[in-house]
């Protein structure tokens, strides 16, 4: 998948949990991406957030911690 | 032979009532039915009919042809039967000497100005007339001809056969009116009609579209569609059938009928088109299909059809059909028609090919929303079971994926709340990116009927949609929002309904969490998320919008339906989330007319989601991270299920680009003409190695496949659908498959080809394994359907004739859950470039990608997609109606012709995406749902221009699809 449509992709979930109430949000993030992101979408992102991770929202990058 | 599965199909010739039971005395037999029967009913009920004419159990009772007059004891004269109502202790007779002469009389006064061609009449064998001439014993008519209605020659001849015969030139008689067979699918001919009024009556009450009146007066009453210089075709007419269907003579004649007599056997089963369902009885003479009628006792249409289920079923037969196998090396090869064995072998061979170079992962599957459940879980099984991957999808990915997961979120499972009898009891109705009228028309004429019975309707729609205002229906709030802004538009309602405190806490407090509630509260509770200021941005009126909330709040029962125009949107699933706020905001869930009701597009849109098409999910909506889960099917399949989710649509093209996603097996889906950016699509499936297209059509996505499984109609397999309200209903095998095979059995075969070993013999052995193995099918059977008719899940020990209504005591996830819904702009944005909004959406006439519709003749009223553009954007631009004009978005360009209407406001475009040639979805982009990736059809920024016709695009790519479409038949 292109980056620019993975890294819109996971800025929109991060968008989401982040209006959400409690102090979990990272981890429904990466919940989330764990549910509906098959195993080489969530590879290509933690490719992608090795290799700086530009444009991606923070909550995605705490998310990826634990993915 | 009729499949009515044990159900009296008579005519009843009044409409049921509900109320205390009543006792009384018809020809010495003892009746007891419910206060409010006519009398005419109650007979029936004992099994004696009493002659009849204008008189339908689909209507109400008129009283108008007096041939169904009894004798009452106690009673003056003879009372029309119709509409009389039962008294207790009524003593009635149908049969006296003198009602038998008074209905003779009658008949022969009818008689006297209707032709005598009975023996070459297309109602021959089913015309009532002829059936009352000889109930009453009418053995002459002593009346000469006069002045008359039927009689072409005017030359007093007794039949039309006799008329044209004696045929005077230059004079002829002007009370006689030809015959109108404008309409592509039935006939009118007045010179047969006795005025019994039924059809003006069906088109009121049952279709509501009052296209037909009675013009005149006395002995020049005549039936009018529309205004004078109408035709039946270029009146309002929507061509439901509601009318033909009740016609008593030849009047209101079906084409198919006159040209291949009258049906032999009917066989029961359910529609194929959109996802209101509707029972039909398909009527047959050998395997020749002569009509479809809709059939009354289905519980989703209760005896009334639209356009489509009624008379587009032509495709079946069209000769576009491809009904042998074929195959080729690469696309740029024509066609070559192979024998199934070397089909299917040439199938597998690659795709163990493909996964042997590639990886297990590397090929999947997309069910149809159009197969049935049986096909649609073999399917997904092959994917998890034969290929070991849970790359599965279906085309719900493109429509409702939003619903699954919103409701699954609040209320607990992915479903609509109600059944469409729902409807009847509810007092205020919100409709929100749905367009019934077109979309799902027969659940649009219930709707309406409750609407011209008092309830109040509130639109939530950018366009102008039919039901905003038309015959005796209107909307008591249109909010008009700007595409993009439904999450701001149902947040800012329940800030009106929290602020104002229109909810119902004693509702929230016993059934939802009230911590969540609080939270909610004080999030919505926000002025800025007030009508006031979010005003600007959604262009809906703040007052109209908090008039819109205290009605739905504070006017009775409460229900919503809504549609795509709600789930195919970057924050798709919060608006789902939102609606369900709503709903539980003012406790309007768990009774019947309350609810929130997903209209779902495609026959099986429910079914499929039901039946594990998803890649994160086994049947019953159950993900496979969760390892009883996959015991169950390890269990019953002998195989390990891969506990990680698959790739979407989406994803799979992305991966297909990508290199790592080289095989597909796509059933009854065109994913080319479908699925928004075209180009990226394209480039997709020309990555892959093995696509396998198993459709009725070449389709377009054919145009990139490698093999090409010939597909069976729902006419020629037994199955079953689920439709919106979760109802299953048997699909039955009409006539034989024309391509060798019903679709679950090729899926079979391929699946055995790649090794599987699979053995079913018949669908039923297929449910019996969903049943086994998913708790909201566990008691469903085909003898449970033979026998209830329809069944809506879940079906269980718990309720073991099925669930009209949801979260009746509780929600299926146990306390409700309020989610807080931010409205976040779409990145979808108009600017300089691309100023205009462009949404897209459905037409009565057409259904989806037209693949079906096309090949009928429906294109009669819609021939190609038109843009509608309003006439201060088209002033502007210098556009004028019917002119050529170019769509130009980021992703792509297209061209059409445009329409220049206010239906749609300033700065908003709208089209549909029915025909090929458009390309719509070269327009859309390939932003999408943020939790489902469900595409984003319904904004997209766009520039409209003048343009000198088809652009470069569409030209090219009619050739390529031309090119690709080449057979070489076999020897």
């Amino acid at each position: 998948m292109a980056p620019e449509k993975m890294v819109h992709m996971a800025n929109q979930i991060a968008v989401f949990f982040r209006s959400q109430p409690g102090d979990d949000q990272a981890e429904r993030v990466a919940a989330h991406i764990k549910d509906f992101w098959e195993p080489r979408m969530r590879e290509q992102l933690r490719a992608y957030i090795a290799d700086g991770g530009e444009g991606l929202d923070d909550l995605v990058h705490r998310a990826a911690l634990s993915l | 032979m009729t499949a009515t599965m044990g159900l009296d199909d008579r005519d009843m010739g009044t409409p049921a009532r509900e109320g205390a039971p009543v006792r009384l005395t018809i020809d010495g037999f003892s009746v007891t039915v419910p206060a409010g029967t006519s009398v005419m009913r109650a007979a029936a009920e004992v099994g004696l009919s009493v002659p009849k004419l204008c008189a339908t159990d689909s209507l109400e009772a008129f009283g108008s042809c007096r041939l169904c007059v009894v004798e009452i004891d106690g009673r003056r004269g003879t009372p029309a039967s119709c509409t009389t109502p039962v008294t207790d202790g009524m003593v009635v007779h149908t049969q006296s000497e003198r009602v038998r002469k008074i209905r003779k009389g009658v008949m022969e006064l009818y008689v006297s100005d209707h032709p005598l061609d009975c023996l070459t009449c297309a109602a021959n064998g089913d015309c009532e007339l002829q059936d009352m001439a000889g109930a009453v014993g009418l053995r002459d008519v002593r009346y000469t001809p006069g002045e008359n209605h039927y009689d072409p020659s005017g030359t007093g001849a007794r039949s039309q056969a006799e008329a044209r015969l004696r045929m005077p030139e230059g004079e002829a008689n002007p009370r006689y009116i030809a015959k109108d067979a404008s309409n592509p699918y039935f006939t009118y001919d007045p010179s047969k009609c006795i005025v019994c009024s039924r059809c003006v009556r069906a088109c009121e009450e049952v279709q509501g579209t009052f296209a037909l009146t009675i013009e005149g007066r006395g002995f020049d009453s005549r039936v009018k569609a529309g205004a004078a210089s109408d035709d039946f075709f270029s009146s309002d007419c929507v061509s439901c059938g509601a009318c033909v269907q009740a016609c008593p003579t030849a009047t209101l004649q079906e084409k198919s009928v006159a040209a291949l007599g009258t049906p032999t056997r009917s066989v029961v089963t359910t529609c194929a088109y959109c996802g209101v369902g509707c029972s039909f009885k398909a009527e047959l003479a050998g395997d020749t299909l002569v009509r479809m009628e809709p059939y009354k006792h289905g519980k989703a249409n209760r005896g009334h059809s639209c356009v489509k289920g009624r008379f587009a079923y032509g495709y079946a037969s069209h000769k576009d059909r491809i009904l042998s196998p074929m195959i080729r090396d690469s696309v740029d090869e024509p066609w070559r028609e192979v024998s199934w064995d070397e089909a299917l072998t040439f199938a597998a061979g690659r795709l163990r090919a493909i996964q042997e170079r590639y990886g297990q992962k590397s090929i999947g599957v997309i069910t149809s929303s159009r197969c049935t459940n049986e096909e649609t879980f073999l399917v997904q099984k092959l994917a998890r079971a034969v290929f070991g991957n849970n790359n599965t999808d279906t085309c719900a990915r493109v429509c409702h994926s939003p619903t699954g997961y919103g409701l699954g979120q609040t209320f607990g499972t992915s479903a609509g709340t109600q059944d469409f009898d729902s409807v009847e009891h509810t007092d205020t109705v919100i409709v929100i990116g749905a367009n019934p009228t077109d979309g799902h028309p027969v659940f649009a004429s219930r709707l309406k009927k409750r609407l011209r019975a008092g309830a109040k309707l509130i639109v939530i729609d950018p366009r102008r949609i039919d039901l905003v205002r038309s015959a005796h229906v209107e909307a008591a709030h249109h909010l008009p929002l700007r595409p993009g802004t439904n999450v701001a538009v149902v947040t800012a309602m329940a800030h009106v309904i929290v602020t104002e405190r229109l909810y119902d806490e004693a509702f929230i407090r016993a059934r939802c969490d009230w911590d969540e509630f609080l939270h909610f509260a004080e999030f919505v509770s926000d002025p800025a998320r007030g009508p006031e200021e979010t005003e600007a941005l959604t262009g809906v009126p703040a007052a109209d919008l908090r008039a819109a909330a205290r009605l739905y709040a504070t006017g009775g029962n409460g229900a919503i339906y809504y549609g795509l125009g709600v789930t195919e949107h970057s924050q798709g699933s919060t608006t789902v989330m939102g609606i369900a706020n709503l709903a539980m905001l003012t406790g309007n869930i768990g009774r019947p007319g309350v609810g929130v009701n997903p209209l779902r597009g495609q026959n099986n849109v429910q079914g499929s989601c039901d039946m594990g098409s998803f890649p994160h999910e086994l049947p019953g909506y159950r993900h496979v991270k969760n390892a009883d889960v996959r015991a169950i099917f390890e269990a019953a399949w002998g195989v390990p299920i891969d506990p990680e989710p698959g790739l979407r649509i989406p994803n799979m093209l992305d991966a297909a680009v990508g290199g790592t996603f080289k095989g597909l097996y796509c059933q009854g889906e065109d994913i080319l003409q479908s699925d928004p950016d075209t180009k990226h699509v394209a480039s997709g499936l020309a990555a892959m190695e093995c696509v396998i297209v198993h459709d009725l059509f070449l389709n377009e996505t054919a145009n990139y496949a490698h093999v090409f499984l010939p597909g069976s109609t729902f006419l020629e397999k037994d199955g079953t659908f689920t439709n919106a309200e979760r109802r299953i209903n048997r699909v039955r095998e009409v006539m034989k498959p024309r391509n060798g095979y019903a679709d679950w059995e090729v899926t079979q075969r391929l699946a055995n080809a790649m090794g599987a070993g699979w053995s079913y013999t018949h669908p039923a052995e297929i449910m019996a394994e969903i049943a086994a193995t998913t708790p909201s099918f566990a008691g469903v059977s085909y003898e449970l359907l033979d026998e209830k008719g329809s069944v809506q899940w879940p079906v269980g020990d718990a309720s073991p004739e099925g669930t009209p209504i949801m979260h009746v005591d509780s929600f299926v996830r146990g306390r409700g859950r309020f989610i807080v819904t931010d409205y976040v702009a779409t990145d979808e944005r108009t600017g300089a470039r691309f100023p205009l909004l462009l949404t897209t959406g459905r037409i009565l006439s057409q259904y989806n990608v037209g693949a079906q519709t096309r090949r009928t003749e429906n294109v009669a009223w819609h021939e190609e997609d038109r843009l509608e553009i309003h006439p201060h954007d088209a002033e502007v631009r210098g556009i004028e109606d019917g002119d050529w004009v170019k769509l130009t978005s980021r992703a792509g360009e297209t061209s059409m012709r445009a329409l220049l209407t206010d239906r749609v406001g300033p700065g908003v475009v709208y089209t549909t995406f029915h025909h090929p040639r458009t390309q719509a979805n070269v327009i859309t982009t390939d932003f999408s749902d943020w939790a489902t990736n469900c595409p984003e059809y319904k904004v997209t920024a766009v520039q409209v221009g003048l343009s000198n016709g088809p652009t470069d695009w569409q030209e090219d790519y009619t050739a390529q699809a031309e090119r690709s479409r080449r057979i070489i038949a076999a020897e």
